[in-house]
This record gives structure tokens, sequence and C-alpha cells, in this order.
């Protein structure tokens, strides 16, 4: 499988949305994992690391989750490919960093990614669509199973799997949820939410992790602590907290519509405007525009099958995809001229938005 | 610039760096955002150094390991001041002095309940058996207990076809 067939084919993040995916665009769990009796990735000598890249490679490669993967060193892809699976979230910035020794599998429907020598030996991760925590970790699980069949994992019966970071001690698990949070966001109440997720020992990023910047509205929040309670007990801390930032979130959206319905429609509306006629579109002037469009799905202003279309212009909007798409690379104010042209040929012919479902609207 | 300080507490930059005298003594804390408003730092009333201190022993001179080497990869303690993870499995061994008392900020407990990798531990477990008796069966051999020696490679031979066993169910 090559980069180029990987972005055509249909993906889970792309093209599984649906009005379940309203709020909770994608749920993520990923393991660390580490072989016994070697030097994590960070320590080990080049000649160590190819030798652990190849095991892990190997068992990696033999699983039935990864028949027909996309199976690859990070040193034979090119900058921007590397880019590329960056946007879609399926290799961290820190492995497309690295030196030799290094790599990704990822399976034919881009659900599962397992990284090699990153941080740690490996980064077991899958994605779904929508809120589906509990689906996620039984298939990373069941993955991670096959996988312990033939790798002896570093573990110890009082510390859990043993990983580079202790940060990441125990179960090695980092579940989170890709959040669209518009109406939070406009009305000023990330801040407090973000507190308050916090001291429920949980984290909230932008999108694309650690240090990102949250445009488009998007979050990722996930568990801060790995060590002391069950994969089953995480995930059902996270899950009440995640079930409770999306009822903040549909409140903030009602109390929106109630004080000044106009002016969040018109936020929507301009938005559509903009991106049928604009000439230049930064990629986080782009991610507001599309997420206000989102948002004008949500509520009803545009049929709910269009949401897709947005999940996937998130990614195709971002620079790594704008340039794979020219099949040469550009400079970002080039990007920006590449970026409108490419929203207002897919918005020529996006339907219109209606809001008559606001009848205080009396346009 | 040199490399800009970690966090004392889960390694990610510091951006918050507090020094408090008590009792006399100086003593420095630098934290991320994230483990300051954890910990309280920003609430000055609600936060004392000392607790924290003595919770968590940051200062890696006082637990008098600083000297301490890993014996598989060669890791010291310095080494993890600097890059905030370890070099190997074994490192959690050798400085467990140090690790022990971060946990109990970083993490929701001290010991894991979570999934428990069987399969892995009961190969180990098999090949810790074959490695004993292969060196019981040498010590035989070399002492000339021939009669102990043919039990032993029999056991062997035992443990080796359980573990086939095992590895083809």
């Amino acid at each position: 499988m090559t980069i180029s067939s990987l972005i055509d084919s249909p993906s889970e993040l792309t093209d599984t949305s649906s009005s379940k995916t309203a709020i909770v665009l994608m749920t993520r769990v990923r393991l660390a994992r580490n072989l016994a009796g070697h030097s994590f990735p960070g320590w080990a000598k080049a000649a160590q690391r190819e030798e652990i890249f190849e095991a892990c490679r190997t068992a990696v490669a033999a699983t039935t989750q990864m028949k027909r993967a996309f199976n690859v060193a990070i040193g034979d892809l090119s900058e921007l490919e590397r880019q590329i699976l960056v946007e879609r979230h399926l290799i961290s910035r820190e492995l497309s960093g690295a030196k030799s020794g290094a790599g990704v599998i990822i399976s034919k429907d881009q659900a599962f990614s397992v990284m090699m020598n990153e941080e740690d030996h490996l980064r077991i991760q899958v994605l779904r669509a929508g809120f589906n925590l509990k689906k996620a970790w039984n298939s990373i699980n069941d993955l991670d199973s096959a996988l312990e069949e033939h790798l002896d994992f570093a573990f110890s019966p009082t510390l859990g799997y043993l990983t580079a970071c202790p940060t990441n001690l125990g179960t090695g698990m980092r579940a989170s949820a890709m959040m669209h949070l518009p109406a939070l966001v406009i009305s000023n109440q990330m801040e407090k939410v973000v507190r308050a997720v916090n001291q429920l020992g949980m984290v909230v990023r932008g999108l694309f992790g650690e240090g990102s910047d949250a445009s488009g509205s998007i979050f990722q929040i996930s568990n801060q602590t790995t060590l002391g309670e069950s994969e089953a007990d995480i995930i059902k801390r996270l899950g009440s907290v995640l079930q409770s930032i999306v009822e903040h979130e549909l409140n903030a959206r009602e109390k929106l519509l109630e004080a000044d319905a106009g002016k969040l429609l018109d936020k929507v509306g301009r938005a559509y405007g903009i991106l049928q006629n604009s000439h230049l579109l930064s990629s986080s002037e782009a991610m507001n525009l599309l997420s206000l469009i989102r948002l004008g799905v949500d509520l009803g202003a545009f049929p709910d099958s269009n949401r897709s279309v947005i999940d996937r212009l998130f990614i195709e909007a971002q620079p790594g995809h704008l340039q794979h798409a020219q099949k040469r690379e550009f400079d970002p104010g080039q990007r920006d001229v590449l970026r409108a042209a490419r929203l207002r040929s897919e918005f020529a012919n996006f339907v219109r938005p209606d809001f008559s479902f606001n009848n205080n609207d009396k346009n | 610039m040199a490399n800009p300080l970690k966090c004392d507490l889960c390694s990610k930059p510091a951006t918050v760096h507090l020094t408090q005298i008590v009792n006399n003594k100086v003593h420095k804390v630098d934290l991320c955002e994230a483990c300051a408003q954890a910990k309280g730092v920003t609430d000055p009333s609600g936060f004392s150094l000392a607790d924290l201190l003595l919770k968590a022993s940051l200062n890696p001179e006082s637990t008098g390991a600083a000297g301490v080497k890993c014996e598989r990869c060669g890791f010291t303690q310095s080494d993890f001041k600097k890059h905030g993870r370890f070099g190997c499995p074994v490192c959690y061994e050798t400085f467990r002095g140090v690790v022990e008392p971060m946990l109990e900020n970083m993490h929701n407990g001290t010991a894991h309940a979570g999934k428990i990798p069987h399969r892995a531990l009961e190969r180990k477990s098999f090949y810790d058996r074959l490695t004993k008796l292969e060196l019981d069966l040498t010590e035989a051999i070399k002492s000339e207990r021939y009669e102990d020696a043919a039990r032993t490679r029999d056991e062997i031979n035992q443990v080796k076809q359980a573990f086939n066993q095992l590895a083809a169910r």
C-alpha cells in the first residue's frame, strides 16, 4: 500500500461521520509497550534500535488486524508524506522527526496504527469515529494480546507496563476524544471547562496534541494518569467527563440561540459566504470557518450528510494535504491561495444554509 | 540556550519557578503549568513547597542515589534529571528510590491495577526455569554426578515440551 492509495481510500476518521459524531468527532486509545531486556528508543544505540524495529515490525505485520497494511520506515518517507500522516493523526510529530530505526504500520482502514521506536518501542493506537471508548478499548486490547503472543513486553507486577517516561507507567494507556466545542468557545467558557477537567484528572489539548492550538474549536481530552486504576476504570471515568462536556456544549448552544439567535446564525451565514468567495485563507481561519459550518449542520441549517464533507476538509485543508494534492511544496503564502481555491470549489456546490429551523428568524 | 528546565513532577517544560525559604533553607521547584495548577502553586495560601519536597524528594542529592548507575544500560540519575525518561526497563529497579516517591504525585495510585500480559509472564517463568535447569545440568556434569545430570536432562526435555504445547495453544 502506498501513501497515495492511503489518502484516497476511505478512512475511519473522514468517512464514517454521522449525527452520532456531532460533538465527539472521534475517540482514540493508545497503549505504550516496550520489549523486556532492551533499552528504550531514546537511549538505545543505533544498532539496537534497528534490531528492535525489525523484531516489532515482524510481529505487528503478522497480526490479522494488519493484513495488507501500510508498512514503512520513517526514513523512507518524504517530509511531505510524514506531514500527511501527522495531519491524519496516524503518527506523532515526534515520530515524524525520528532518525533511523523507526517506522509505522497502518491498517488498511486507517483505524489501527502502530508506531515503532517513538518514545517507546511500540505505541499501539486505534481510532474510532464518534464517541466509542469501549469499542476502541476492546479492539486495541485484542491487537495488544495478539502482539503479546510473539513479543515479551517489559512488565512489573507492581508498576505494570514499563515505559520510557514514568508518566505512562501501569496501563500505558492514553484514551482520548476529539471534541468539537464551538459554543463553549464562543461563550468564553472553555477556560472554566479546562480547569474543571484538569481537576478531574483529565487533560485538554489542541487538535494536534501537546502545544498545538485549538483552531476550529476542536479539543482533545484525555486521561492524565495511567497507574493505579484498571483500563476499564480509566475509560469509565473519562467517559463520564466527556459526557458532561457534551451536555455543557449542548446547553451552551441552546443558550446562544435563546439569547441572540441572529448573532449565532450570522456567524454561520458569514462563514458560508467567506468559504464560497475568499481568495486567501490561512489554515487557522479555514478551520474556524469550517467549524462554524459544522455547527450549522448540528443546528439544522445544512443536511446531516454534509458533516462528513466538513470532517474531510478539516484534514484536507491542512498544509501537507494541500501540497500533496498539487504534488509539490509551496510556501505558506501560496498555500493560503491554494486553500482558498480548494474551499471555493468545494463550497461552490455546497447546499445553501436553511435557517428556517429558527422560529424567531423572520427572514 | 541550554536545555529548558523540566517540570519536577512530569518532565514537561517548566514555566513556574518557585523559591521558598522553609526553616532557613532555600528550596527551589520547577513546574509546568498543569502541575503548578494541580498543586495549587498559583494560590500561595494553599501551597506549601515543603510538603511537595518532603513527599516527592525532588532534590536528587537528598536521596543519596546520585551516583547510582543502571547495570544493564549505564543510565544514571543525572541522565534522568536531564531527559525526564529512563534508559531501559531495568532502570525502574535501579532507581526505585527515585521513582516511588514521584508516583504518588504523578498518578492516581502507586500499584498497577490493569491488564496483565499472562502469556508473556508464562513464557518468562519457563525461560527462568530452563535457565536454572541448564545451570544445574552443567554443574552436575562438572562434578561428575551423572545420575543427577540424566534426571536434569529429562526434566529439561519435559519443560521444553510443555513450553511448545503452550506456544501451540
